[in-house]
């Protein structure tokens, strides 16, 4: 298929020479600065190589290799709001902020709930250079009433379920969900939320609601959805995967699951490891998520549990609006901020080493979200498929959300400045770099 | 002369003290104004302002429409009681239509908090907060405390308690935000369940007893109680909301002294507070409406001269 | 702002003699003090009023109204001003109804804001008659103004101010005339 509009300059991989970047990859215990020859998209060569005739040669020194990016969280809103954002506008963004898969959502309209539109969305992909999967919704429409057709779903390449944007709406549901994917080997992705302690709340409910005189959301909300799922999940023996978490309590409960040895998997995105609540203190629209931006105590929870493990998965909840939906009164806005290109920059800037180490990060970024949905680890090897991002670490540059490939600018982190950012990426055969 | 150091007034949080003073200052010229045969000047003759009242309230709306007449300002309004989606146009929309009408000031009162902060984000015009949703209230704020000055001489010190549902009040917000910087001791009573989570953080005391709080204030600021709280499952009946957390005069003599009573308005009598507590010599209910028009005068009068 | 004092132009001891004289030109100019009333504009007004006032007292066994302006809101140079000018309190506790006003101010300079303390009279009522006593006529008029009592006819530059102290509020009493830097 042809590609419309090729902003990022993507073309073949038939025979590329890169040379002179730090090559790392926890899954091979490899950390060395190397070159690599890659012919049409299989790496054949890791060391220190002799260019070839009709290659195409692209110097990396001082430059960053890793395994491709994944990100476990993502909304393309299409079809249904395709204004937001589409699945090509999603890919390109996905590329541009250095990820090389992606898991879709299903909270579109129609919803992602049968193999047929499950297939169609997947081929809306092909054109990119990019492994997009699908997470199909846990009950039909996403009413919570009726389970989809999980069997025939897993057998069209959906290995998770997830009515995300709400909880599964049914504590009866849920078991039958998590009892039923276990049975095919595929997890229950849920956003964890009690539904009548959140209510009507828009702000996490503290001491900045009640400055602002909005309607909260407690975090004890989180909390209970959380316990809800990891008792479900002890008791059916099904593994389940936690989106977003965001709050000291639902942390602690994890920790507690873990140990315990219930199989449970947690994500926690980038805007809950960098803001707080006080970020809503200007009515921002653009701060609003659910869940909310938490108080300093959580955040700090959540940085610890990144950090000792508890959080398997740093994922963007990648959810963008269009502008005239976010531009209105902070009750009427629309939950969801964009991630896809600020993530990497901002792990890289703030997280990483911090609290973080380069292998620990990509363990969270590249094995374990791709771990999570059962698909086979991407590696650095001669003779795997290239699967590759390219960073340059030392690249200072200023988030301006008006040159995001997505459709969105939904973005707390407008004006930020960041140190390291994603050149290129290498996947499909096909690559694209960065003009520096 | 000095130039007075805000475009807007969104709320009393961002206000100091000072800002507040001169308000409260302005205000006393202004209510000069109001005691004369002829009760209007031309300070802003050719000065457009809009009230835009997304929410009914016939009071605060009188209220800023007198203040403006009062100073000359050509007045135009507009009201909506549902909220701005469901009349299809949104908030922006409305905002954009303003600007290009060429208003210089915009009093708006909405029911969601930040509206205010929304248009001055957006507008050119001068803002004025006439109540967001359960954020703040300022004007309103301002008249308790210039009432509380006028008969205390100085606000400093007065021990003040806000009575009531305090989750779901402008005006205990702005109220609190205004009695703090003014130096006052402030607390807040009411069922627990209408009281708002971390408001310590704000520096008020917080008392469960109306009994206790008669006790140790000077003043009780009484808010109006809704029965759609109670509808909400916040409190189980008006009735048992009256005969716990209602002002009556029973409960006020047990106090030494005679304390003063604020109520913003409109009064539930028999529920929150009773008529003879309401009719009292101690309460200064009709002193705060009286002062409202001449503090929003001030708020006028100092915005639009602080436009460049 | 800043500015350079050129000349005393009025001493403390010229300064009381000026009232003394202006105090009784206003007697005889409105043949004694039958509905005779003093309206001193803020600032030093105010205090220019009270003395003439005290000297009236003194020098015909009787009082005279006194009152309190402030023309702050009837200025026509408000909305093109970056600063608010704090308006001050306005006191005029008698109805000037048929009286004979004088209206009191320090210096006359564009008789702008003696205009907006006409407007602002004619809102408490409709006097016999308005007279107006300066204590210093600097010239520069721009508006159809004259007064009818002058304490010091000062001409000015443009650059130059005249600055009017009083015990009251500064602590002395003196007429200064200076030059203020661009």
């Amino acid at each position: 298929m042809e590609l419309e509009g090729n902003v990022l300059g993507i073309r073949q991989a038939s025979r590329l020479h890169l040379v002179g970047a730090r090559i790392v990859d926890p899954a091979t215990q490899l950390d060395t600065v190397a070159d690599l020859m890659i012919e049409n998209g299989v790496i054949r060569r890791i060391g220190s190589t002799e260019g070839g005739p009709g290659e195409e040669r692209i110097n990396l020194a001082g430059k960053l290799i890793t395994p491709g990016w994944f990100d476990l969280h993502v909304h393309f809103r299409e079809p249904g709001k395709e204004v937001a954002e589409t699945i090509a506008s999603g890919s390109l963004a996905a590329l541009n902020g250095g990820f090389t898969g992606v898991a879709v959502m299903p909270n579109t309209n129609p919803p992602l709930d049968h193999a047929g539109i499950v297939s169609w969305v997947k081929n809306q992909a092909t054109p990119f250079p990019i492994d997009l999967q699908v997470i199909a919704a846990v009950s039909k429409g996403r009413q919570g009433k009726e389970l989809v057709e999980m069997a025939e779903l897993c057998e069209h390449g959906v290995q998770a379920f997830s009515d995300d944007g709400s909880p599964v709406a049914s504590s009866w549901l849920l078991r039958h969900a998590l009892e039923y994917a276990n049975m095919l080997g595929a997890v229950i992705c849920e956003h964890a939320e009690d539904r009548d302690l959140a209510a009507n709340g828009v702000i996490h409910e503290g001491a900045v609601a009640t400055k602002l005189g909005l309607p909260g959301i407690p975090s004890v909300a989180e909390t209970l959805g959380v316990l809800r799922a990891l008792l479900l999940a002890e008791y059916t023996g099904a593994r389940i995967h936690l989106c977003h978490v965001s709050t000291a309590g639902a942390i602690e409960w994890v920790r507690w699951a873990k140990n315990r040895g219930i199989r449970v998997t947690a994500e926690v995105t980038p805007h809950h490891l960098l803001l707080t609540d006080e970020a809503c203190a200007t009515f921002d629209t653009s701060t609003k998520t659910n869940p909310p931006l938490r108080e300093e105590t959580d955040r700090q929870a959540c940085l610890e549990a990144l950090a000792d493990g508890t959080m398997d998965v740093i994922a963007t909840d990648h959810a963008p609006h269009p502008f005239e939906d976010k531009a209105s009164e902070f009750e009427q806005a629309p939950f969801g901020i964009i991630g896809l290109e600020t993530a990497l920059g901002l792990c890289l800037t703030h997280l990483c080493p911090r609290y973080l180490s380069l292998q620990k990060l990509l363990e969270k970024v590249v094995a374990m979200p791709r771990q999570v949905l059962g698909l086979p680890p991407v590696r650095i090897a001669e003779g795997e498929k290239a699967n590759l991002t390219m960073i340059d670490p030392d690249a200072k540059w200023t988030v301006a959300p008006e040159k995001f490939l997505s459709m969105s600018r939904n973005t707390p982190f407008a004006g930020w400045e960041l140190k390291g950012r994603a050149i290129g990426t290498i996947s499909h055969d096909r690559y694209w770099i960065r003009d520096s | 002369m000095s130039s007075f150091p805000h475009k807007h007034l969104l709320g009393l949080e961002d206000y100091s003290a000072d800002d507040i003073l001169k308000i409260l200052d302005t205000a006393e010229s202004m209510k000069e104004i109001l005691a004369r045969p002829i009760r209007k000047v031309p300070t802003l003759r050719g000065v457009t302002v809009v009230n835009l009242f997304f929410e009914s309230s016939t009071r605060t709306r009188i209220s800023f429409e007198l203040a403006e007449k009062r100073l000359s300002a050509d007045t135009v309004n507009f009201s909506s009681s549902g909220s701005s989606l469901s009349k299809g146009e949104t908030l922006l929309d409305t905002a954009r239509n303003i600007e290009a009408m060429k208003i210089d000031i915009v009093v708006i009162r909405h029911r969601a908090a930040g509206a205010p902060h929304f248009l001055a984000h957006h507008l050119e015009a001068v803002i004025v907060n006439a109540g967001d949703g359960c954020h703040e209230h300022p004007t309103q704020a301002l008249l308790d405390v210039l009432t509380l000055r006028q008969k205390f001489g100085s606000v400093k010190g007065l021990r003040v308690t806000v009575v009531g549902d305090i989750a779901h009040s402008r005006v205990a917000l702005s109220n609190i935000h205004a009695l703090k910087k003014l130096g006052a001791t402030v607390a807040i009573c009411g069922p627990a369940t209408l009281i708002p989570r971390d408001v310590a953080g704000l520096g008020v005391g917080v008392v469960y007893s109306i009994d206790d709080a008669i006790a140790q204030s000077d003043v009780l600021n009484v808010l109006r109680i809704q029965l759609e709280r109670q509808e909400a499952g916040l409190f189980p009946t008006l009735r048992e909301y009256q005969k716990y957390f209602g002002v009556t005069r029973t409960r006020l003599e047990k106090a030494q002294r005679p304390l003063t009573i604020l109520h913003p308005g409109p009064i539930n009598r028999g529920i929150e507070i009773t008529s003879d507590v309401a009719d009292s010599e101690h309460s200064l209910i009709l002193d705060q409406v009286t002062n409202g028009v001449a503090v929003r005068m001030a708020v006028l009068y100092l915005l639009s001269g602080a436009k460049q | 702002m800043e500015y350079r004092i050129k000349t005393v132009l009025v001493d403390a001891q010229g300064f009381d003699r000026t009232l003394t004289r202006l105090a009784h030109e206003i007697v005889e100019r409105n043949r004694g003090t039958a509905n005779l009333a003093i309206v001193g504009m803020q600032t030093r007004g105010v205090f220019l009023a009270k003395r003439l006032a005290e000297k009236i007292q003194t020098a015909e066994g009787i009082g005279v109204p006194l009152g309190t302006l402030d023309a702050t809101l009837y200025r026509d140079d408000f909305r093109t001003r970056l600063k608010s000018p704090k308006a001050q309190i306005t006191d005029i506790p008698f109805d000037i109804y048929d009286m004979n006003l004088v209206l009191v101010d320090d210096v006359l300079y564009t008789g702008r804001t003696v205009r907006a303390a006409l407007d602002a009279l004619m809102d408490f009522g409709r006097p016999r008659r308005i007279q107006l006593a300066v204590l210093v006529d600097r010239g520069h008029r721009e508006m159809p103004i004259r007064p009818d009592f002058i304490g010091k006819n000062i001409p000015t530059s443009m650059n130059e101010e005249v600055r009017v102290r009083m015990n009251e509020i500064d602590g002395e009493d003196a007429v200064l005339l200076v030059e203020v830097s661009p």
